[in-house]
């Protein structure tokens, strides 16, 4: 579920916006650094694949359900560069060829899943890598670490950008206890998720996830020619 | 597989509407919604003018308007919230059909119901009227990064191709007796998950691979 129109004011989603714009900006420069000219394809089928995963819907009680997000899971993947633009693009193509996110909230998406999702969860990763054994058993549990992390953490996000722009006269104390609530429990299904996706590709193509490159001996020019 | 022409939203048409050129649509959409949001929530007056102009184009672009009120569905979920808002909001509180609620709880659900119907005809009104590929130019011509425009182009191009798969990677799933939605079944829908990022990883190599060997150099 992304943020439709009329939900921030003005100058919230202007100012959101002003913040994608840079983010996917910096962005497009790392991701040439991560896939050089295979960005364009490469990057297309990966945003493919973010998008397929967001049709998967999970239970969070109450009759409710979360989607995936996505955003730790494609930087665990194929890189934060690289997974910040793939989830920006599903955002603006959501948002212009199906109505799924308001136009004028499209900043604050990209800001808040694109972005802090991403962030974080690459941030949360990268820190608990760092710190732990280097060995291929961590990068799961790691996983779900960071993609439980990023999902609260973009709730809070967004609880602060309603407490600056809403539109409600709603006590942010209540917003920030009821969004911190249900997003901890998608938290949990998005990070069992990443976590078993993650493993199941290291499993398959170890080469693959880009989050546990650190792990592999550098190709030789043989092996990748071969 | 039933890719067909066109999009899922799109309805083929020849309207005024479906020949303007995508990058006027585009602008003509993000400029009325802007001024959507930066009306006061109070001004009914004013959002019953924006309904008739936008239906004045919906009237005018000969999409029927059943097939744009069906997907407006979307939708639903922002009414659940709005229908929240009036019991949480703070503020002095009224007396309907014998529950208390919030008056500016229900002014500002009012408002933003409002608004967020505007947003969704209007971008379904945008989807249902343009094609994909006029839709891209119309964004490179609006100064969108040349990159993001061909990311979002790959996306397009293989979004049937890459959710096909993932839905028959499901039907096996199903006819096996397991239902990729349970949280009881996670572990097997993750590798499904798995596989199905393995596919599109290295079905984007393969594009290209041979999109080099057609003289690709990085730029489109």
């Amino acid at each position: 579920m992304h943020v439709p129109d009329g939900f921030l004011d003005l100058p919230t989603s202007a100012a959101t916006g002003a913040v994608a714009v840079a983010g996917v900006a910096l962005a497009l420069r790392g991701a040439r650094r991560e896939l050089d000219d295979r960005t364009a394809p490469m990057a297309g089928l990966v945003a493919t694949f973010v998008f397929a995963a967001q049709m998967i819907t999970f239970p969070v009680g109450a009759g409710t359900s979360g989607h995936l997000m996505g955003g730790a899971l494609a930087a665990i993947l194929v890189g934060p560069w690289t997974g910040v633009l793939c989830v920006s693009v599903v955002l603006g193509v959501q948002a212009l060829l199906m109505a799924d996110g308001g136009i004028t909230a499209l900043g604050t998406n990209i800001t808040l899943l694109a972005l802090v999702g991403v962030v974080v969860g690459w941030l949360v990763f990268r820190a608990l890598v760092l710190v732990l054994p280097k060995r291929d058993a961590v990068i799961p549990p790691v996983a779900f670490a960071a993609a439980f992390v990023s999902v609260p953490a973009a709730a809070a996000v967004f609880t602060g950008l309603y407490a600056v722009g809403g539109t409600a006269p709603v006590s942010i104390g209540a917003v920030l206890t009821a969004m911190l609530g249900v997003h901890v429990l998608i938290g949990i299904g998005e990070g069992v998720i990443t976590a078993l996706v993650v493993a199941s590709v290291l499993k398959a193509r170890p080469d693959l996830v880009y989050g546990a490159r650190h792990l592999r001996p550098v190709p030789t020019v043989e092996e990748v020619s071969a | 597989m039933g890719a067909g022409h066109g999009h899922r939203l799109h309805y083929h048409g020849h309207s005024v509407v479906h020949r303007a050129q995508a990058h006027h649509k585009v602008l003509a959409l993000l400029g009325f919604m802007l001024v959507v949001v930066a009306t006061p929530v109070t001004w009914y007056a004013v959002f019953a003018a924006y309904a008739v102009i936008l239906l004045g184009v919906v009237a005018a672009s000969r999409v029927p308007f059943g097939y744009l009120a069906k997907r407006m569905l979307i939708e639903v979920p922002f009414v659940v919230f709005a229908v929240l808002m009036p019991f949480v909001a703070t503020g002095p509180r009224i007396q309907v059909l014998g529950l208390s609620l919030s008056e500016a709880g229900l002014i500002a659900a009012g408002g933003f119901l409002i608004k967020a119907s505007l947003g969704v005809l209007g971008a379904l009104t945008l989807a249902a009227t343009t094609e994909v590929p006029d839709l891209l130019a119309g964004l490179q011509r609006l100064r969108i990064p040349a990159e993001m425009v061909a990311i979002a182009s790959f996306m397009v191009r293989y979004l049937d191709v890459v959710t096909a798969e993932m839905s028959r990677m499901f039907t096996a799933m199903r006819s096996r007796g397991s239902d990729p939605r349970s949280p009881r079944h996670w572990p097997a829908m993750a590798r499904t998950l798995g596989a199905l990022f393995i596919r599109s990883y290295e079905r984007g190599e393969r594009v290209h691979l041979a999109m080099l060997s057609r003289g690709y150099t990085g730029r489109l």
